[in-house]
Formats: C-alpha cells, sequence, structure tokens
C-alpha cells in the first residue's frame, strides 16, 4: 500500500510505536500524575510529555481562554546565573544577549535570546533578577527544553571568572494560563495576585515554597510557578482541584502560543534569523540597541536602522484548509516567497492561522499571497500579529515595552 | 446485505451493489482527535487503489485518506466540509467520506471483517 509523504497520525506505523514509556525519555516530576489524568504522552524534547488530556487539544485550548489551564513545563531548563552582584552578572548576560539587564528592577522579568555571533538566536529565554535586595547577583533564567545543553554549553563557555551558571535539574515548572488564574492564584498564595506583568517573586502557594513569575506562553495572563520536583505532583493536584482548573497538554499550548503571534524556538526562530527578522526587536532596549555589546550586534543595528530582508509575520489562509509547518508562501505571480514556520487551526479564531518568513517589501498586513497546499495555490493574506488579543494584567507603569510585535 | 472491511491504514468500505462507502474509522478519529477540515475528492475521479484521494485535519497534523479499492468516486458527502467535526461524532456512519463505483471486487479479499480489525487495533497498541 503506497503511503503518502504526509504522516498518518492515527496510524499504528508512527505514533504508536514511538513508545513514550521507554527509557530513552526522560520524564518530569509530574509523569504519573499525567498518565493517571489519562493523558496520552508523546515524545518531545528528549521528555515523554502530555500532548492532550481527556478533553482534547480543541476543548483544553478554548478552556484556557475562557478559564484556567495548568501546563507542566517541567522539560524547560531552569538555571541561576549566579555573580557578586547585579551589575556583574547583569554584564555577563549582557554580553551574550541584546536586552538591557542592567536596568532591569528588582523582582522584573524580561524576555530575550541568546545570540551567535552573526546574530541568529541560539535560543530565546526568560531572565528574572531577584526580587529581594539581600539576593541581588542572581539572575534566573529559563531556557528551551530542546536547547538547554547546547544553551548551559554556551552561556558557561562564554562567562567572566567569578560568574557562575547553576543549572537547577531538580526544580519543575507549572504554568497555570487564563483569565481565572488570578483567582485561583489569588486563594493559594499572599504574593502571586500582586505581581504585575512580567514580574516575579519567591512566596508560598498553598503552603509550598515556590518562585512564582507572571508570565506564561498563551497571551493569556498567568502564571510560571518553580517548585522543588518533590513537591510538584502535590502542587500539581492541589491547582487541579480549585473551580475552574483543567491540565492543558502540549497540543494547545502550540495552539494558544501560535493564535498569541509567539515564537517556537526551532520552527520560527534559529540560530539562521535575527531578532529582527524574527519581529522581536521590542525585546532590544533603547541602551542595548545604540550601544551595543552583544553577539551580532553589527547586523542588528544594520537591520534596526535599514529594516531586515526577511520578517516574520502572521499568515490568514481565506479558506479553511491549514497551511502546516513548511508550506511554501508564494507571490500571486507563482515568485516563491518564503515559508510557513508555524501553522494550524486557531481554535479561538475558528480558523487556520500560521506565521511564516516573507521578504520584508511583502510584510505589510493586507498583503495578498499564495500558499501552496498539496500543489494547489491556496489564497491568503499577511496578517498583523497576535491573531488574538493578549490579555496580560499590568499593573506597574514600570512593566517592559509591549509584548505585541 | 452490505459487506463491510477495514484496511490497516483505518479506512472503512461498506459494499453495496458494486458501490463501495469509505470513511476512516472510529479508532482513527480517536487517534486523530478534534477534526477541523476535510477535503474530499471530485466526484468522476478515477484512483487506484491505495491512492490518496482525501484529505482528513486535526488540530495536530493532516492525514491522507486512502480508497481501498480502485475505481470511480461517484459522490462525496458535502456535509464533512463545512461540518468537519461530524468526523469525530460518527465516523463510521454519518461521515462517510466518499462513494466509489468498485472496479475489481477481489481487492476486497486481503481486508479485515469487524472481528479482524478489532484484533488488529489491539495488536497494535
Amino acid at each position: 500500500m503506497p503511503s503518502g509523504a504526509r504522516r498518518k497520525p492515527y496510524g499504528t506505523k508512527d505514533l504508536m510505536s514511538a513508545d513514550p514509556g521507554s527509557g530513552l525519555l526522560q520524564r518530569t516530576p509530574l509523569y504519573d500524575l499525567h498518565v493517571a489524568l489519562g493523558a496520552k504522552m508523546v515524545p518531545f524534547a528528549g521528555y515523554a510529555m502530555p500532548v492532550n488530556y481527556a478533553l482534547g487539544i480543541l476543548k483544553e485550548h478554548l478552556h484556557t481562554r475562557a478559564s484556567a489551564g495548568l501546563f507542566d513545563v517541567s522539560h524547560m531548563g531552569q538555571a541561576f546565573l549566579v555573580g557578586p552582584d547585579h551589575a556583574t552578572t547583569a554584564a555577563a548576560l549582557e554580553a551574550l544577549i541584546p536586552a538591557d539587564i542592567l536596568n532591569l528592577a528588582l523582582g522584573k522579568q524580561r524576555y530575550s535570546q541568546l545570540l551567535n555571533d552573526n546574530g541568529g538566536i541560539i535560543d530565546d529565554l526568560m531572565v528574572t533578577r531577584s526580587v529581594s535586595a539581600s539576593d541581588d547577583g542572581r539572575l534566573f533564567l529559563v531556557v528551551n527544553a530542546s536547547r538547554k545543553d547546547v544553551d548551559y554549553a554556551h552561556i558557561a563557555s562564554r562567562l567572566p571568572a567569578g560568574v557562575e551558571l547553576e543549572p537547577m535539574p531538580e526544580r519543575a515548572l507549572i504554568a497555570l494560563q487564563g483569565p481565572a488564574a488570578k483567582d485561583v492564584m489569588a486563594r493559594l498564595s499572599d504574593v502571586a495576585a500582586g505581581l504585575g506583568f512580567m514580574s516575579a517573586s519567591g512566596g508560598r502557594v498553598g503552603g509550598f515554597d515556590c518562585h512564582i513569575s507572571r508570565s506564561g506562553y498563551t497571551g493569556e495572563d498567568g502564571f510560571e510557578i518553580s517548585v522543588a520536583a518533590g513537591k510538584a505532583t502535590d502542587l500539581a493536584k492541589l491547582l487541579l482541584a480549585q473551580d475552574g482548573v483543567q491540565p492543558i497538554g502540549l497540543g494547545a499550548r502550540d495552539s494558544l502560543r501560535l493564535e498569541a503571534g509567539l515564537c517556537l524556538y526551532g520552527h520560527d526562530i534559529d540560530e539562521t534569523t535575527s531578532p529582527i527578522e524574527a519581529a522581536l526587536e521590542w525585546s532590544i532596549q533603547k541602551r542595548r540597541r545604540t550601544g551595543g555589546g552583544f553577539p551580532g550586534a553589527r547586523r542588528i543595528q544594520d537591520e534596526l536602522a535599514n529594516g531586515p530582508r526577511r520578517r516574520r509575520v502572521g499568515i490568514k489562509p481565506d479558506g479553511r484548509a491549514p497551511a502546516r509547518e513548511g508550506t511554501e508562501i508564494v507571490a500571486l505571480l507563482g515568485d516563491r516567497l518564503g515559508i510557513i514556520t508555524s501553522g494550524g487551526f486557531g481554535p479561538s479564531v475558528n480558523g487556520p492561522v500560521a506565521m511564516g518568513y516573507v521578504p520584508a517589501g511583502r510584510a505589510a498586513p493586507g498583503t495578498s499571497v499564495n500558499l501552496m497546499v498539496r500543489g494547489k495555490a491556496l489564497s491568503a493574506a499577511v496578517s498583523a500579529l497576535p491573531f488574538v488579543p493578549h490579555r496580560y494584567t499590568r499593573k506597574q507603569v514600570s512593566d517592559p515595552p509591549g509584548l505585541t510585535p | 446485505m452490505a459487506t463491510l472491511r477495514f484496511t490497516k491504514d483505518h479506512e472503512w468500505i461498506r459494499v453495496d451493489g458494486g458501490i463501495g462507502t469509505v470513511g476512516i474509522t472510529d479508532h482513527a478519529q480517536g487517534q486523530l482527535g478534534d477534526v477541523v477540515f476535510v477535503e474530499l475528492p471530485e466526484a468522476g475521479r478515477k484512483a487506484a487503489a491505495g491512492e490518496a484521494v482525501a484529505v482528513v485535519e486535526s488540530v495536530k497534523a493532516a492525514s491522507d485518506v486512502f480508497t481501498p479499492v480502485s475505481g470511480e468516486v461517484v459522490e462525496v458527502n458535502g456535509e464533512l466540509t463545512g461540518q468537519p467535526a461530524l468526523v469525530n461524532e460518527d465516523a463510521e456512519g454519518e461521515a462517510w467520506f466518499f462513494k466509489i463505483k468498485i472496479a475489481n471486487e477481489a481487492e476486497l479479499a486481503g481486508m479485515m471483517d469487524r472481528t479482524a480489525y478489532d484484533a488488529f487495533i489491539k495488536e497494535s497498541h
């Protein structure tokens, strides 16, 4: 029987033979809980992770936007960068990323990118300055699961004497996302509800010692909670026992972040894409734009001044057919423009949504393009991102500039 | 009386009077998850057994639907275009994909009946 180039996710040949329980895959501290909750486990970045639970991706996605979803993101890398004082540690990190960390206030968080010497993105990450002055000189980093080994080796190789990277593999990370997240956290934590977007603090959640940040990867208000691995299951169970909280798998995490216009490493960004091409210039503060001093600064400053060759944009197919990653974007006359880097069905949009790269001259929202899906040209338009408006809770005027590209 | 057969690619075919009605199995829709898009062949299309003639897409991924037998597509289920979720609700009933005029009924011989298919999906779990 001939089989097409596309995989059959319901077939016996691929999905079921990729045994997620095999010893080759790592498990997060919540593995047994996922299995007990009826999750479908799949391999992801070397971990056995839940792709969805009994609700299914569509309902899990919609539930997160309507109420609150709990995500296991323990596969991500958590580490401290530790130096004698904030200025020293910040300078060490600023040599690797284009964000202004020196002027990051106590307890504030920034999104940034580890850059290679060509200005390409080694990984994207979150950087948090400790909330307490007595603990200053420590920066908390969260990096992608698929990149943590690369990142840690890269960072360690470029640190000056006196600044050290301390990975924290013994920590779990749980995200609680959605409009009901703040009410859940207000019931369980004394500090969480007082945090503004992109702020963080140590604090207790239901009696467990945690590090809580108001951030996430869905476009919704929400929290990421770092907790000791041994306490993670009890904390997750406590959160799941709260009204309106459902466990959400990686499938919905992906559709939520795509609708929110957020990049997935290895798909929308990689070592060849610069932050400017990726429309992430909002994450480079003014002092760094003018001062430089980060890898690839020359390319990035040139792209800021003169525009990049290509841009990451939203792409909205006109019809109902999703355009998946790898789909060619072509001009109406047929010239190849670029490629879809993330694409699928957006449950909140109730239609197909995608992101991809096009030449800078074709990046204006409304520009008509065609997408080559199964050999046919399907009409689509460049769209502003995000597809679904962000609903972050901004409490303080000192928050970083908007996350809207 | 109609004969019901299943393929290893998780299609079903109900044969009645030389016409086969084809869809994907309930097991397949469960593995696929929420179906959000269906692309159907044109009536009149001639295809050989095993040829990809339709597409079913869930939130997760796109999958081909193969015709189990050679022949000519005589009718498609237009309901699925507007209501792809019907595939999740009634995969082996109302959510049929297409009807095909069977060129060679001998091609049915290698396919599984219900009992054999149930054993097949149990085994592959």
